[in-house]
């Protein structure tokens, strides 16, 4: 099993909102892994729309992704790109 | 009797009995349950969120069907809501360690998100605890075995009345017997405002206190031009405003005629076109006969939203509208508001005099990131072949060099990046500063077409601002002033072989079309249901007659007899057809 943690930075202008958010949720349940995000020392389920926007994530936001399983790595490389992405 | 003053955000009339909306009380009480009850309730719980989602997809269908994707995919937000596993895995342990029942687990859940989410300091975050409460409502409802108002079965004409409408509460009223919207909340842009508009139905919002003093069954008379709620008026108004009414269906009932060219009895051809501000317009413009757009106002993109739109999301806004208005043409404006406006701006000064201040082409020549980005979106959109661009409130030849400067510059690096678009794109200036109007003839050389716009040309010029009612009546399109800054710009523009399109409310107006037809104007753009009753117009008069009355029409001295005269005329040419087409 394999464990990948990175911090990124949160390109998206929107930050983390509802739509984004939602589009977060659908890539990551995509994923066997499990899919933790970071962001102050705050943990929460990268799989739950209303965890991840309970955690505030801003345009410019370093956030931090924990991804933990089979499939990890493919899962990894989604998240990172999408959250670096400059726009929807 | 009492008036409300709102916000104007769909015009029109509506007169009819109110029909309020209350806001639903939906508690859920707390019970304690036995161990061997757990199970049950946890069931109960699946079953309330597979109902809901049902509803929401159907839901979602019925919103794709009528008003398209963009409305639609507001819900797939929702839909994860319901099978968030986070929030159903708080639920289930909160039923089986301190046994309570299944909507009181439910409830205290959801408000512990919410109170999360409300704790943010960003703003639109917050605002999304309302999709949130949106999509626990209907749950509840489910839990609690409690109907949701229905309305897809009402089957009288009513006015709807409101605190707020939500996108899904929008879309399942029946439109057929909608007679208007008023509503508590909302601005120019809000959801209710673009629904309303696209359906063509009234509507005025941002009331207030619209549900506290109106009670369902009251008469209301809605004026969603003016932005006024009348609650029982005495037979008085209420007759003026079914006159005005009759009049905006007689639109309707000119439609036949819409298909038609808008050419006079002796064979000039002129374009009537529409005005839009929202893309649902579109069908509007369609099914009313407009022969394309003579102004898309672009602001709605921009307004009511912190960051600033991109160019990709820009560039699908117009191609949209483009392929949608094909074989016509469709004119964007450039942004046409203050700096104050952009949530993203920090800290603008709050101006004296926003009309004479820092908006429209000030702004973005001084903003060239936000001007390339709307600029570069457009270009890439003209690839369509339909699309010409216009900057607004240009006050001299100066500034028009410098916003084509800009658009010159954008052209340069799509070349360079190899992105297709319209590379013969026409340029128009649009009139509506009296220092425009009298240098019309320099400017014409150096643009593809105008368009005046009306409404700030008369209250530049005129020095009165509309909406104070005290000098309100200053207003008038008819003034000797306005009509000689109208004829020369149209003359110059002849004489430089260029067209004049007039975007401002005169367009729509019989007496100012016909005057304006007289001066040879080319192309008028109006609200969409105001162009069956110009095409019609001009259909049933002759050039040669307008131009001889708009030369003898411009030499009097004041608006009322420039209005009086135009009408006499225009009595004595129309005769038994003169009350069917202009009603006044």
């Amino acid at each position: 099993m394999e464990r990948i943690e990175e911090e990124v930075i949160v390109n998206n202008p929107h930050g983390l909102h509802a739509r984004p958010a939602a589009l977060l949720v659908q890539i990551a349940n995509k994923f066997d892994s499990r899919i933790v995000l970071e962001k102050d020392g705050e943990t929460v389920d990268g799989k739950s729309i209303i965890a991840i926007l309970s955690l505030g994530v801003n345009s410019g936001s370093a956030l931090k992704i924990i991804v933990e399983g089979v499939d990890a790595k493919e899962a990894f490389s989604q998240i990172k790109e999408f959250l670096e992405k400059q726009s929807e | 009797m009492n008036k409300l003053k709102g916000i104007a955000a769909s015009g029109g009339v509506g007169i009819g009995k109110a029909l309020v909306l209350g806001k639903e009380e939906l508690t859920a009480p707390k019970t304690k349950i036995s161990y061997e009850d757990i199970s049950k309730e946890i069931y109960r719980l699946e079953e309330a969120l597979i109902e809901t989602r049902k509803e929401i997809s159907n839901l979602q269908k019925k919103i794709l069907h009528d008003l398209g994707f963009d409305h639609a995919k507001v819900f797939e937000a929702h839909l994860l809501v319901l099978e968030d596993r986070v929030l159903i895995e708080d639920i289930i342990q909160q039923i089986k360690t301190k046994k309570v029942n299944v909507e009181y687990a439910f409830s205290q859940s959801i408000k512990k998100y919410i109170d999360t989410l409300l704790k943010l300091e960003d703003e639109y975050l917050r605002e999304r605890v309302i999709d949130i409460e949106d999509v626990s409502r209907r749950v509840l409802r489910k839990l609690l075995k409690k109907e949701a108002v229905n309305l897809s079965g009402l089957n009288e004409k009513v006015i709807i009345v409101a605190h707020d409408l939500s996108p899904s509460q929008t879309a399942s009223l029946p439109k057929e017997n909608l007679l208007g919207f008023v509503t508590d909340v909302g601005g120019r842009t809000s959801h209710t405002t673009i629904i309303a508009r696209s359906l063509g139905i009234p509507a005025v919002v941002g009331l207030e206190v619209a549900t506290i003093n109106i009670k369902s069954g009251e008469k209301l008379v809605v004026d969603g031009s003016e932005g006024v709620v009348f609650i029982n008026p005495p037979e008085k108004i209420v007759k003026e405003y079914q006159k005005k009414l009759t009049k905006i269906t007689k639109d309707l009932k000119t439609i036949h005629v819409s298909k038609l060219k808008a050419t006079t009895q002796d064979k000039r051809e002129v374009i009537v076109s529409a005005n839009i501000e929202f893309p649902e317009e579109l069908s509007l413009a369609h099914e009313y006969g407009a022969e394309g757009v003579g102004l898309y106002r672009t602001e709605y993109i921009f307004l009511g939203r912190r960051d600033l739109p991109s160019e990709e999301e820009q560039y699908k806004a117009y191609l949209n509208v483009a392929r949608k208005m094909k074989p016509y043409s469709v004119i964007v404006r450039t942004i046409d508001i203050g700096g104050d406006k952009f949530l993203s701006q920090p800290q603008v000064p709050v101006e004296m005099s926003p009309f004479l201040g820092w908006r429209a082409i000030r702004f973005c020549l001084a903003r060239p990131d936000v001007f390339k980005t709307q600029l570069r979106a457009i270009l890439r959109a003209s690839v369509e072949g339909n699309i010409k661009v216009m900057f607004p409130m240009i006050s001299g030849v100066g500034e028009l060099r410098d916003a084509k400067k800009v658009l010159e510059e954008c052209k340069k690096e799509l070349k360079h990046e190899n992105v297709a678009f319209d590379e013969k794109i026409s340029i128009g200036t649009m009139i509506e500063v009296p220092s425009a109007a009298l240098t019309a003839d320099t400017l014409a050389k150096e643009s593809d077409f105008f368009s005046i716009g009306t409404n700030d040309l008369i209250q530049y010029s005129l020095a009165v601002d509309r909406a104070n009612e005290k000098v309100a009546y200053l207003y008038e399109p008819g003034h000797p002033a306005v009509l000689k800054l109208i004829k020369n710009v149209i003359d110059v523009a002849h004489q430089n072989n260029i067209w004049v399109g007039m975007c401002g409310e005169m367009s729509g107006e019989p007496l100012f079309a016909f005057l304006t037809l007289g001066l040879e104007l080319d192309e008028f753009s109006m609200p969409p249901p105001r162009v069956p009753r110009i095409k019609e117009l001009i259909k049933n008069v002759k050039f040669e007659d307008a131009k001889a009355i708009a030369e003898k029409a411009i030499k009097l001295a004041t608006a009322k007899e420039v209005e009086k005269c135009i009408q006499d005329e225009l009595k004595k040419i129309l005769q038994d057809n003169f009350d069917r087409i202009l009603l006044v």
